[in-house]
Order: C-alpha cells, then structure tokens, then sequence
C-alpha cells in the first residue's frame, strides 16, 4: 500500500467528475483527495486524485478511467520526481495576547495572514501535506475555528508532461498495451 | 431545414440505417411518438414493458451486428429499461437507449415521472447524454452510435427532456464524428503479434480461449485458420458458442463451471492458453491463482481494462480480433499436436460428460438435446438463466455464428422471452427457439402479448421442473438440501399461452417429446410447449464456488444407466 498521485486531463463536460469518481467507487478505493482545475489546454481540465492501494490496483483502476470517454490521458506520478503542494487556510483563534505567537509561526512556515478580525486570524499556508500537518499542529494550541485544504497537486519535475509522450495528439495512447516497457509519465501504465 | 428535436432523432436514425425501435409510450416521449408516420421505413415495436424494449433491442443487435434501438418515456420508464441496460454492459452490446424526460426547466425538482437516468445509469453506460439544447442533439446521436458500435462495444442511453423534442432547430446532420479523446484502435502492437506467434511455435499443448469478442468482430474465418494451422484446440466462452463451428474436430465446447470436464482438466494442462475476445470471467477460470497455472498465456481483447485484470499476461494484444488474427495467422508455423489432442480425447472418453442417461423419465438435458436435433442448422437458439441455460450452451454444437443468444455476464432471469422477439425481428424467415425456466419464463411472459400482435412464430420450450433449478441445486449441494423459496406454484403454461391466442402443448410422457417438438417447428405460429420434465436433476459437470477447475465433478449419477455418446458428432 502507497499512497498514489493520479493525474487525469480529462474534457470539460458534466458529468465526467461524476463518471471517474464512479471508477474509483466501483473498485472500492476511498478518494483521499481531489484537486480539479483548468489546465494549459483550453476546455481540458485536469484532476488530481490521491489514493492509497498497491500499484496494481491503482493501474487497473487507471485504465478503467480510460473508458470514461472525455478522459484524454492518466498518469500515475508517484514514481516521477514531482513537485506538489497543497494550500490550507486556517482560521485561528487568536486573542491580543497570542497574535505575537502566532505571527512567529506563520514566519517560520512561511505563511501569509489573509484577514485579521477582533478575535481571529485567517493564515494561507503552501506546501506539502506534511508541512500543512506541522503549521496545524503547531497553531492547535491557540484554537483553530475552520480549516480548509485543497487537496494535492502535483507535478512532474523537467521538461516531460502527459500531453507531451511521443508526439500524441490524443492518438496512440489510448489502447496501449499494458506490461510493455517500464512505467513512465504519460503513458497508461 | 428546419426540424423539431423529435424529428432529428428520426432522421438519425434512419441514416443509422435502423429498423425497428423497440419502444414504450409515455407523457415525456410523445413528440417522437408523434413523428413516427412520417418515417414509415423505421418500424416502431409496442413491447409490455420497457425491458422487453431494451433485452429484445439487445438480442437483435447480437444477432445482426448492428446497434440495437429502444425507446421509453421518463421516470419508471426509464428505469424500467435499467436491467437491459445493465445486461448489454456486461456482455458488449450495442445498444441506443432513447429515454424521454420531464420538460427542462422541471429537471432536479422532482416533476412528474423524474428520473435521474444519467445518474442512475452512470455504471452501466459506456457513455450517457442529457440534452440540454436541441442544436446538439444531432450531434449528440450521431456520437452515440459511434460509441455504442466502436471500440468495445457497449450501451449508450441519451436522455431529451420534452421541450427540447418540440424545440425547432435548423438540421444538418454531422456526416462525421470526431471525439479527440476517444479514438478506439483496431490494429494490434506488431511486436507483440511476433511474440505471440513465437509462443504458438514453442508450444506443444496450445488451447484457444475464444469468447464473445470473436462473434462482435466476426473472426470466424480467422479464428477457424488460426486453429487448422497450428492445430489447437479451441474451447468457446458461453457468449464465444457459436463463434467456432460446432461440427470442427477442433471444436471443444464450453469451459468453466458448468463447462466440459475435459475442458477443465486440458486448461490445467495446457502450456498455452489464447485468450481471444474473452475476459477470464471467474465462472470460466475457477479460483484464479490455480488457472492454467502451466501455461503462458496470451490475451487479445479491444479493451485494455481487460488486459492483467484478473490473470497474468505473457504477451498482451490490444486491438480487434478480426483485424489482430489477420496480422498474427500469416506468422504463425502449421503444426500438428497429435498428442495433445489424444490426451484430450482420452479425458472425453473416460468422462463424457454431457451423455445423457437413457430413462424413462424426461431429463430436462434430453428435451434442450431434442430441440437443437429436430431445428437444422439455420435456427436461432435463445435463452434464459440458470440450469436449462446451461445445457443448452454444453449441448450448443451448431455450426451458425452468432446463433446462441443468452445472458452472460449479469446472467438476466426473463431474458429469454423478450430476447426472442428481437432475434426473430431480427431473422424473420428462420426458426427461433427460447429455450426457457419456469421462473424466468414467469419474469417476462407478458410479451406473449407483442409475440401475438405481431404475429412472431417463435417456439418455446419451457423447461418446467417446477423449481428455480439452478438455485434449487446449490441449496441441495452446499446448503444441505435446505430448498427455500424454489419451489413455486406454477400457473397452467398451456391455458396461459391460449390465453394470449398463442398455441400452448404440454409433454409430460419421453415419447411425446420429439413429436411435439416436430408439430411446433410445423406450426406456423409461435408455440408454447411445457416440458414436464425430472424436478431433480442436477447439472453436471459443476465446479464448486470458489474451487479451481481441477476440482470439477463430472457426472455422478446415473452412471449404469448411460449409454455414452461420442460428442460432437452427430
């Protein structure tokens, strides 16, 4: 078991969340997060799941995603040098007596405070999971009102991206055999 | 020119080249009701319920290899059709599903007769449409049947809301479909064909695996020459009967659960296994970790989902069968296995498996025999779920493609009344047999009435053991004979037959069996015949739930009372 970064650029259309959330359902998986934006491609956009199951599994689980017929190309980026973050904001509780404490911290993880009111402060936090986790339980004292977290993205690192595999255009990719070559981005498995 | 939204359906349609949709009225569908005088070419079938609409749409596009059509309204109409959704998902079947829904601006807020069928048939779609404005409905359905009949084929259901039927919209119908993300390939990785034909060299106990995807590709001849040229024996799926002629000396029968024991024992030890057009379904491998555990195998199916999902793949091929076979059978060495074949033929003849005992009474497998025996080769055989489904696929040695129509997959009870109306919409001037149970014979026999008003001559045989027979046999095998809920009070076949103007028999002595069979195929009209047969008889081979295929159990009864028949030849 290893947690897994999914990237699906899929076609702009309703439903098609819907329909690849179902393909993980079916099989069982519990989405650990979601992340859903426009990506350099106009009217694609581009999903990134977390999961937690074997590599066979998620592999299955991805080329079922290929039978959603808006989805133009998966990629499993756990095994690439990546970059990823996640976003948090945080509404601290924070008294005129703590804001020196408080303020201390989001310096040291680099945060930003967004919104100031009588009683609390809202901090923007970037960076990996584990570093939104530290900057939490470090402000958990003070007393934290609301949280939100976007969910990881993730990319990968130098010049590869999955739009850019051997000068697909949306062809070749979709019916690639499996077990053939080692896994790389871009490519269904 | 200018079209309603009704009216733009009809015209793709019928550039679809359809014949028939199988249908069912109702508030939400009416304006293409509506439109239908004005297309005389494409015939309109009043099923009595819209999962006859859907199953018989289905069985006549597994006859004819074209996208099957059906119509409901919205709500319970739609949801109605949900099991013949379902039952074409799971064995690839192209259908065109035509739901009516609740006028757009009710969509979400719980309107008369709503439904939400694009959600509800999310799963078991290979792709769904609501729409939402008339411009892209043309587009819209010329997508559909791209989707349903490409790639691995599948269901699509297309849901228009009423006002968007009325709505007039300029109509220029789009001659060609461009969906970027969905470009299905049918030519197989060469490298991997040159594998696969090593393989096959080096082997010395070759067995064919061919399911359903050979009949939706039509392989036949590549299949048949493949198998000549490298002399392999070829063992057909259930949905794969019929993709392989019978009467071939390298023609094997079915696998799996209720396969040939022969079958069973050869794929334990086989050093190759072809999986063509198949998906190692769990009733044809058995516990998994024990399948064909000498051999390599080689799997070619269009869907690469189905590639390594449930066994491990020496050489896969993505790609059409037809088209795969074409490439592979030029590479691929004549050879003969002279002694693989006689090791097979030593298990058939020590374990026959499916002869049948001569006694007096009706064995329910000596009436699905008779049946194929009486009918020659140009018949349609459809059925339904459960024992009798089985025997007809073990006794299935015809020659016919694509002429054994059953419910694979979801293994759909009621299956074989509506299914039969499609196949002989579908074949008018041939016989079509439903070769169907008591109990699902009870689930759909209310479209005796379509059979009557359109005047369809299909026969059935209704093999009435007076219980669900294939349950009733676990609960007496693994559940230590505790029979709950399979025996039920059955309603006079006969009486019900002639209720509906229909010709209804019962046969209740052996020597009545072949007679009443001879006056049905005679009869000009469809026919209801109620076998009485043996109400205890079980189905043999059977491999346990969860056994391996080693573990399958031949015939135990009646061993004194047979008379071994050599199979395969008749």
């Amino acid at each position: 078991m290893t947690t897994h970064t999914i990237v699906a650029l899929v076609e702009n259309r309703p439903g098609v969340l819907n329909r690849i959330a179902s393909k993980w359902r079916q099989r069982g998986f519990n989405i650990e997060s979601l992340a859903v934006g426009h990506s350099e491609v106009p009217g694609l956009s581009r999903m990134t799941f977390t999961v937690d199951g074997t590599t066979t599994d998620v592999d299955q689980v991805s080329k079922q995603m290929y039978k959603v017929i808006e989805v133009v190309k998966v990629a499993d980026l756990t095994e690439h040098d990546m970059v990823h973050r996640e976003l948090a904001l945080v509404k601290v509780t924070a008294a005129p007596k703590d804001r020196g404490g408080i303020l201390e911290i989001v310096d040291i993880f680099r945060a930003k405070i967004v919104d100031v009111a009588t009683e609390t402060v809202i901090v923007e936090v970037t960076g990996t999971e584990d570093k939104v986790d530290a900057f939490l339980e470090m402000v958990r004292p003070f007393g934290i009102k609301e949280l939100v977290r976007t969910g990881r993205i993730a990319m990968a690192r130098g010049g590869i991206t999955p739009m850019a595999v051997e000068g697909v255009k949306g062809e070749e990719h979709r019916y690639r055999p499996a077990g053939e070559g080692k896994a790389k981005v871009g490519t269904l498995i | 020119m200018k079209l309603t939204g009704a009216q733009i359906v009809m015209e793709c349609l019928a550039r679809e080249g359809v014949e028939f949709i199988f249908g069912y009225p109702g508030g939400a569908n009416l304006p293409l009701y509506d439109t239908l005088p004005q297309y005389p070419k494409i015939r309109h079938i009043s099923v009595r319920h819209e999962q006859a609409a859907a199953h018989a749409a289905d069985a006549y596009s597994r006859v004819t290899g074209k996208a099957g059509v059906c119509w409901a309204t919205s709500g319970p109409g739609a949801t109605n059709l949900v099991t013949g959704i379902a039952n074409a998902w799971m064995d690839s079947v192209p259908l065109v599903c035509v739901t009516g829904s609740v006028v757009s601006w009710l969509i979400g807020r719980d309107g008369f007769q709503e439904a939400d069928i694009t959600g509800i048939t999310l799963p078991i779609t290979k792709q769904n449409y609501l729409v939402l404005d008339v411009d892209d409905l043309a587009q819209t359905m010329r997508e559909a049947f791209h989707v349903a009949t490409t790639g691995r084929p599948g269901p699509v259901l297309i849901d228009i809301p009423r006002d968007i039927q009325q709505q007039e919209t300029e109509f220029t119908y789009p001659e060609t479909v461009d969906i970027p993300s969905y470009k299905p390939v049918a030519k197989g990785h060469s490298g991997q064909i040159q594998k696969a034909a090593q393989l096959i060299k080096e082997a010395e106990r070759p067995l064919i695996l061919a399911g359903h995807g050979v009949i939706i590709s039509q392989a036949y001849d590549e299949l048949k020459e493949l198998a000549e040229r490298a002399h392999i024996p070829v063992i057909c799926t259930l949905l794969g009967l019929g993709g392989f002629p019978g009467s071939h000396e390298l023609f094997m029968g079915m696998p799996g659960m209720h396969g040939m024991y022969w079958n069973n024992m050869a794929i334990g030890d086989a050093d190759l296994v072809i999986g063509i057009g198949m998906r190692f379904d769990d009733r044809v491998t058995g516990r998994l970790k024990d399948f064909a555990s000498n051999a390599k195998i080689v799997h070619i199916d269009i869907d690469p989902a189905e590639i390594g999902k449930n066994v491990k793949t020496a050489v896969p091929i993505v790609g059409d069968v037809k088209a795969v076979l074409q490439e592979l059978n030029p590479l691929v060495e004549p050879a003969r296995h002279e002694e693989w074949m006689a090791h097979i033929q030593k298990i058939r003849e020590e374990h026959p498996s499916i002869a049948i005992p001569n006694v007096k009474k009706i064995l329910p497998q000596y009436v699905i025999q008779q049946v194929y025996e009486q009918s020659g080769k140009d018949a349609y055989f459809v059925t339904g779920v459960g024992q009798h489904q089985m025997w007809a696929a073990q006794y299935f040695w015809q020659d016919n493609p694509a002429s054994f129509i059953t419910s694979g997959g979801l293994g759909t009870m009621g299956f074989e009344v509506p299914a039969a109306i499609g196949a002989q919409f579908a074949r008018p001037k041939n016989l079509v047999w439903s070769i169907a149970g008591d109990g699902g014979f009870q689930m759909t026999l209310q479209e005796l009435a379509t059979i009557a008003e359109y005047e369809l001559p299909i026969k059935f045989a209704i093999i009435n053991n007076n219980f669900l027979g294939m349950v009733r046999q676990w609960q007496h095998m693994y559940y230590e004979d505790n029979l709950q809920s399979v025996k039920m009070l059955q309603p006079d076949f006969v009486r019900l037959a002639e209720a509906f103007g229909i010709a209804g028999m019962r046969v209740s002595e052996k020597e009545d069996v072949i007679p009443a069979i001879e006056k049905a195929i005679r009869h000009p009209g469809a026919v209801v015949i109620d076998f009485e047969v043996e109400q205890h008889e079980d189905l043999f081979p059977a491999m346990p739930p969860g056994a391996a295929l080693a573990e399958t159990v031949d015939q135990p009864k009646f061993e004194e009372a047979r008379e071994p028949k050599k199979v395969g030849t008749r």
